[in-house]
């Protein structure tokens, strides 16, 4: 039984791609909203293209809780190429979503997903990064698709949260800050159910 | 003043070495407690703390330059995992036996082999009797708490021990999450100076640290050693006082969980205690009267106070995250059976190996475990007393 208000993320992604920080990024907006996180990766052999797997909990209360997530109620894929070699719905909740980086429909999509019935959404994260930041990172457009679909943070909030984040993070680039803000407001846009 | 931010385990660690500010920071890196060395030096760099750091070319090497440092009279620390923490194992003794209060921040790692760099705590069990005080951590919160204790504790003229803070390698050294942090005026305060009153390099007393002991001495020396020991429960608790009175967060030996009316209970360390703690809020939202206890200390080891806390008990597991291979369960259920042995009427007790190399363990499994015992604590058959849970079938 699920403890209540508690929300739980699965990040599917590669070694390299952004991933786990993308994870704790969302754990960052969601503190800043005032919530509690958990925000962890499952760390094994570490190497660049290795599937990897990161959590998120957020909810009202602390979570003592410090197990992997095997029913998560959002799961994002962060490399569409996931989807041949993972089963990313598994123990999926069946009011959830699945949030996946790629320039196809979600209805096109559906079919690579092992028989899953719920929601299905697509970003193509990699384009709008191309676009925005010069360069393949689909973290930031990723993190804005699944905040959105999940409602676990509220829009305006969430945008300044970051801007500040990234303002944070990104102290000696600052041109990164606005380019990354940009990939958050497209993405927010452009994700499809 | 207590505000809250979020941070990792080793975040948190570090975040608390540079409010200590201590003398000498010696290491060499090893996942997963790298990061706080790393952290640690980036501060050095940033000219934020006062340290001299020594990057050293092993972890033999770190803890002896420890204890160059610590002898001579300066605060010295220390993090490590895993391998290193079991290359340091010579000078570990030294360090105990010499009566250095160096702190060492032990992110716990499965040993060596077969290769695995995931979370269980053979490695600093297979280092529990070295003469170190053990603390444990739940989660980040509890593991910067704790580590600002370890001196207060360690450096007490009546303890003179060294301190071993540990929590779980990735589960929590890696995970992000909420905190409420100390000032820095205040974690000063709290932690003090270290003024020993003999040290290396006073003029006005030299003296030997580190000579041959012959038999006529050594025997006394390391009973000396087990009184300050002994002495050292009190002295965690007079500080866990202490630092409520400017935390407001409470500390013991143990922390008792749903343990007034319980009738089955898990005695475990580390961040498995919070996964089962929600086993335990659904067991008793159905009516069963479960209950854990969580150990923070492991040296010294509160035996009378455990046996207390469990003597109303019907069933116990103990539950050990390391596998000591001696064929009838881990370190924790062995201390904690012995524990037991003086009460009147004691619970039926069961020991459970679990979490190996970072095997995950969930509240479903912990709720097999609480069946179990409901079944023991009705009269039952006990079955086997040593197993293993979360394994493949």
């Amino acid at each position: 039984m699920k403890k209540q208000g508690l929300v739980e993320f699965r990040w599917h992604g590669r070694g390299g791609q952004g991933a786990k920080t993308a994870c704790l990024l969302l754990a960052d907006a969601a503190f800043a909203a005032g919530k509690y996180v958990q925000g962890f990766p499952e760390y094994g052999p570490e190497r660049m293209g290795a599937p990897i797997t990161a959590y998120n909990r957020i909810s009202d209360t602390r979570c003592s809780v410090h197990c992997n997530i095997e029913e998560p109620d959002y799961v994002v894929v962060v490399d569409e190429t996931l989807l041949e070699s993972v089963d990313v719905t598994r123990g999926l909740q069946a009011e959830g979503a699945v949030i996946i980086n790629t320039p196809k429909a979600p209805g096109e999509i559906r079919r690579k997903l092992r028989g899953w019935k719920g929601r299905v959404c697509t970003i193509d994260a990699r384009k709008i990064s191309e676009e925005t930041l010069g360069k393949n990172f689909p973290n930031s457009p990723m993190l804005s698709a699944a905040v959105k679909v999940s409602g676990v943070l509220e829009e305006a909030q969430f945008m300044s949260d970051m801007e500040e984040s990234f303002s944070h993070k990104f102290a000696n680039k600052p041109q990164v800050v606005a380019g990354n803000m940009d990939a958050l407001r497209r993405s927010w846009q452009e994700v499809q159910e | 003043m207590n505000y809250n931010d979020r941070l990792s385990g080793n975040e948190a660690i570090a975040f608390a070495m540079k409010q200590i500010d201590p003398d000498v920071m010696a290491a060499f890196p090893i996942t997963p407690s790298t990061e706080i060395p790393q952290y640690f030096a980036q501060y050095v760099a940033n000219g934020e703390v006062n340290t001299e750091y020594v990057p050293v070319e092993s972890e033999h090497s770190s803890m002896s330059a420890c204890i160059g440092a610590q002898a001579a009279g300066a605060r010295a620390v220390t993090a490590t995992s895993s391998a290193g923490l079991a290359l340091m194992y010579e000078m570990m003794y030294v360090a105990s036996s010499s009566r250095l209060p160096i702190t060492l921040a032990c992110v716990n790692r499965a040993l060596t082999g077969p290769i695995n760099i995931n979370n269980d705590h053979s490695d600093s069990m297979g280092i529990r009797d070295a003469g170190w005080i053990q603390i444990y951590a739940e989660n980040n919160q509890e593991a910067y708490d704790n580590f600002l204790q370890a001196m207060p504790i360690g450096e007490h003229p009546d303890v003179r021990l060294p301190v071993m803070i540990c929590q779980d390698g990735f589960i929590t050294s890696h995970a992000l999450e909420n905190i409420t942090l100390l000032d820095t005026e205040s974690v000063k305060a709290f932690v003090g100076e270290y003024n020993p009153e003999n040290y290396l390099l006073k003029k006005e007393n030299p003296l030997a640290i580190g000579p041959y002991d012959l038999g006529c001495h050594y025997m006394e020396h390391k009973i000396q050693q087990a009184e300050s020991m002994k002495f050292a429960k009190e002295r965690i608790l007079e500080v866990a006082a202490e630092f409520e009175k400017i935390s407001g967060r409470k500390y013991g030996l143990f922390e008792e969980y749903q343990m007034e009316d319980a009738e089955v209970a898990l005695v475990l360390i580390g961040s498995s205690a919070g996964t089962a703690k929600a086993a335990v809020e659904e067991l008793r939202e159905q009516g069963v009267k479960a209950g854990l206890i969580k150990i923070r200390v492991f040296r010294p080891f509160p035996a009378e106070e455990i046996a207390e806390a469990l003597k109303n008990v019907k069933a116990v597991a103990i539950m050990d995250k390391a596998e000591s291979f001696s064929a009838q369960g881990g370190p924790l259920f062995a201390e904690v059976r012995s524990a037991l042995y003086d009460l009147e009427s004691r619970p039926k007790a069961v020991g459970y190996v679990y979490g190996l190399g970072g095997r995950d363990i969930t509240p479903q499994h912990f709720q097999g475990v609480y069946g179990r015992l409901l079944d023991i604590a009705k009269g039952g058959d006990l079955g086997p007393v040593y197993t293993h849970l979360g394994q493949r079938g």
